[in-house]
């Protein structure tokens, strides 16, 4: 069998190494799972008629209502994403965009003058550059 | 011809250091054949005779052999004083630092794959360090570490199973 032919080189192996081997196998994860972490946002930026509306941390669920100038923009917050919930607007765009979860971007919802974005992280794009 | 005034008497300490460094040569010329997607992620086999010379005749050979290998490779490659070859200086001298730390770990529980490990990350960190005070002035080299802590732990083991199975061999 194939791992028969392993087995010489398995026993090369100290008690020492496996402990080597598993320390540099966790700094790749470390490493990996800290640097690679980038986009992670923190804070949801709403705007309604250009101003800031409200600034809300991405730490907890909750739900906001903004209201514009075709009516009430439902903007629904969960750990570590955000997404427009329901808009008076006759398209949807803002809507079927789903779940925000990378920081940098961003629904906008023109007709009815709000838009919601994420901010924090590591935002060197945002959704208009994709 | 006229004959040299000077007589330099190759004593037989050169004679080895010099065979083995050519075996160290000849696997850093050979491995620049292979194609690597990424600059920086190389199997890295001279190291095992690195290894080898460390265990059987001392960290002062396995200086003397690393470091022959490092400028006489890159003079073979072309890539003498160019970039690449002060990363490669960077990483060797940082690997030959932890080696001889850690050559000093009881040998009944650290074998040549601990070493092997150890000299493989001290190369990516000597590398990086020059290339981010160097090369790259910016923290996105950073970006890369994940893949060269993977390249180092895959290549480091496989290298120090090879040169525990040769110290086997000759010993």
């Amino acid at each position: 069998m194939w791992y028969e032919r392993l087995r010489p080189w398995i026993g090369l192996m100290r008690p020492g190494d496996y402990l080597t081997l598993a320390f540099a196998l966790a700094l790749c994860l470390v490493s990996a799972a800290t640097l690679w972490r980038g986009g992670a946002p923190d804070k949801a930026v709403v705007r309604a008629g250009g101003q800031i509306f409200a600034e809300i941390g991405l730490d907890r669920a909750r739900i906001i209502e903004v209201p514009g100038p075709l009516g009430i923009t439902r903007i629904e917050i969960e750990p570590g994403r955000a997404r427009v919930a329901s808009d008076p607007g006759p398209r949807q765009y803002c809507v079927r965009q789903g779940w925000l979860t990378q920081s940098g971007a961003t629904a906008i919802c023109a007709p009815n003058e709000i838009s919601l974005s994420l901010t924090g992280g590591d935002s060197a794009y945002d959704s208009l550059h994709y | 011809m006229t004959p040299s005034t000077t007589e330099i008497r190759a004593t037989g300490d050169d004679v080895r250091i010099a065979r083995l460094a050519a075996a160290a040569i000849v696997l850093s010329v050979a491995e620049a054949a292979i194609p690597l997607p990424l600059p920086g992620v190389k199997p890295g086999l001279a190291n095992i005779v690195i290894l080898i010379v460390l265990l059987r005749w001392g960290w002062r050979d396995a200086v003397w052999v690393a470091l022959l290998r490092v400028f006489a490779g890159s003079l073979l490659l072309g890539q003498f004083l160019a970039p690449g070859f002060f990363l490669s200086l960077a990483g060797s001298v940082a690997s030959l630092a932890v080696l001889g730390l850690a050559v000093h770990l009881p040998r009944r529980w650290f074998g040549t794959v601990s070493l092997s490990l150890f000299a493989a990350f001290a190369h990516i960190g000597g590398q990086l360090v020059l290339a981010r005070l160097w090369l790259v002035p910016h923290d996105g080299v950073f970006y890369l570490v994940p893949v060269f802590a993977l390249a180092a732990t895959v290549f480091g083991l496989v290298n120090g199973l090879v040169a525990g199975r040769l110290m086997r061999e000759i010993t």
